[in-house]
């Protein structure tokens, strides 16, 4: 990576800038805080609220962190079953872009009829995360330099033996070659999933709204609009957002950690 | 010098899935201790001649016999280098001619000397901790080469693997080949379409004619050992080329009259 200051300091200073204006418009328009709330009482709220706001952040960072690990096991899973095998690619691969493009607010409503509300709210995250797994992993497995993998029938397989030995040159040629070619893509898909993983948990809480004692944020932003708390409602978004920008860094230094040696996109650029 | 059989190509046939015949009638014997090019317009074949000498795909008729050997499965003695270097860009140096061996359950510690062994021999010796993208054209391709050779082929199958390259890299890579062959002791089978480089390296030349691809002519090379070092300037060599040339010529003729 470059480590060009102004790619910190220029955006840093336009948002400074922005929350100033906002204080400042306001103040001089005394707007009321059920309207707009000054930046400095959504921090004062944020403070006096935190309890509350924090256990609510942590339940959904709960869902979050759960439905992302879920879909990363689930899709990888899949993936590699799919490259491994035609017939089990056929028979499955429609049913999960159906899964995909199925809007899922839609399915919200019966997984809550279906599901305790926790494992609804979970299993509405994961269908979300879960598809750009699977289509980033398996387009990864699926590029695999054609050479190399006449390298590997060249190297790698013995040409007799039954379908055991077979099985055992695919495994390695999945171990050593597809699973280091797919890397790269499966990271990319990674950190859209990370993104959409939020997105579920936050939709399905707001699915779920007041059916029972559901205490996460988008839950605790349906609740402040009711009570027209819109200082609360602006903490809590806040916080979404800061959790969301987080998941996104984490994930990129995680990517740029894996592929620093070898792949274009984590290298720096010569000028 | 030593003129038993390595491999023998028998009236081989290959017709590909889509119903181009690429060989026919194709007699060719690979004679132990050989440097043998083929050479040939580009699409007459060359490729899948290596492709079925290496066992990577099947003769629709004919045979591909190794007269000296009894094994069925031969392709332990074969080393492949593709026309691309086709290196892994997720590993290093090391690692990348590690991988016959490591395919072959080889553990890292037990392929050490072999690792260092092949680098040095395209002199590499110092590289190998780093990784494809920080190399150039020529030295990923003596990677590659080092990686053949990592398994010590009896014979070592080489698909135009110089032609991306310029011509002062090529040139050294040429020399140095020619060297790993002296030291090696292996035979060598080269496809190639550049006149001067098969005249350069071979100790025989084999002209092949547009597909269907057959062998139209042979031309004896000079060996290595009695060259001198300004072969590439000298009569001999120019004559090569010349002789070369002209089959080559008449092969192209050839297949356009038909």
């Amino acid at each position: 990576m470059t480590r060009d200051p102004l790619k910190l300091v220029l955006p840093l200073a336009v948002f400074v800038m922005a929350i100033a204006a906002w204080e400042i418009y306001v103040r001089a328009a005394d707007v009321p805080p059920y309207i707009l709330p000054a930046p400095s009482l959504i921090a004062a709220t944020m403070k006096a609220d935190w309890p509350l706001l924090s256990a609510s952040l942590l339940v959904t960072l709960k869902t979050t962190l759960a439905a992302l690990a879920l879909a990363v096991v689930g899709g990888v899973a899949l993936a590699v079953a799919l490259s491994l095998s035609r017939i089990v690619e056929y028979s499955l691969y429609p049913f999960a872009v159906v899964l995909q493009v199925t809007p899922v607010i839609a399915v919200a409503p019966l997984l809550l009829i279906y599901m305790p509300q926790d494992v609804a709210v979970l299993a509405c995250a994961w269908l979300v995360a879960f598809f750009p797994i699977l289509s980033n992993t398996m387009l990864g497995l699926q590029s695999v330099d054609r050479n190399l993998l006449e390298l590997f029938r060249l190297y790698g397989a013995p040409a007799q033996g039954g379908w055991g030995a077979r099985i055992g040159s695919r495994l390695k040629a999945f171990w050593y070659l597809r699973r280091p070619a797919a890397l790269p893509a499966f990271l990319a898909g990674l950190r859209i999933a990370g993104g959409l993983s939020l997105i579920g948990a936050v939709v399905a809480e707001m699915a779920a709204g007041s059916a029972g004692a559901g205490s996460g944020l988008a839950y605790r932003i349906i609740e402040s609009q009711y009570r027209l708390n819109i200082p609360r409602l602006f903490a809590a978004l806040v916080l979404l957002a800061l959790m969301g920008i987080t998941l996104f860094l984490a994930l990129s230094a995680l990517t740029r950690v894996l592929l620093r040696h070898w792949h274009e996109s984590a290298l720096p650029r010569e000028t | 010098m030593n003129t038993q059989t390595l491999v023998s190509l028998d009236r081989v046939r290959k017709v590909f899935a889509n119903g181009v015949t690429a060989l026919d009638r194709f007699d060719l014997d690979i004679r132990e201790g050989d440097f043998l090019s083929l050479l040939g317009p580009s699409g007459c074949g060359k490729s899948t001649v290596l492709r079925l000498v290496a066992g990577l795909t099947k003769p629709t008729s004919g045979t591909v016999t190794w007269p000296g050997s009894s094994d069925a499965d031969h392709r332990g003695e074969i080393g492949f280098v593709f026309q691309e270097p086709t290196l892994m860009p997720w590993a290093n140096v090391a690692d990348n001619v590690w991988l016959p061996l490591r395919l072959r359950g080889v553990s890292r510690s037990e392929a050490k000397g072999r690792i260092a062994e092949s680098l040095a021999l395209v002199g590499l010796e110092d590289f190998a901790k780093a990784y494809p993208r920080e190399l150039s054209g020529g030295m990923r391709m003596r990677v590659s080469i080092a990686r053949a050779l990592s398994v010590r082929p009896r014979l070592l199958l080489m698909d135009e693997p110089f032609a991306a390259l310029d011509e002062i890299t090529r040139f050294k890579l040429n020399d140095d080949l020619l060297e790993a062959q002296r030291e090696l002791n292996c035979t060598i089978m080269f496809v190639t379409h550049s006149v001067y480089e098969s005249a350069y390296l071979s100790s025989r030349i084999a002209v092949l004619s547009p597909r269907p691809g057959r062998i139209v002519a042979e031309i004896a090379g000079v060996s290595s050992s009695e060259r001198g070092g300004d072969f590439r300037t000298s009569l001999a060599y120019a004559d090569l080329c010349r002789q070369a040339s002209l089959a080559l010529t008449n092969s192209m003729a050839g297949g356009r009259l038909r």
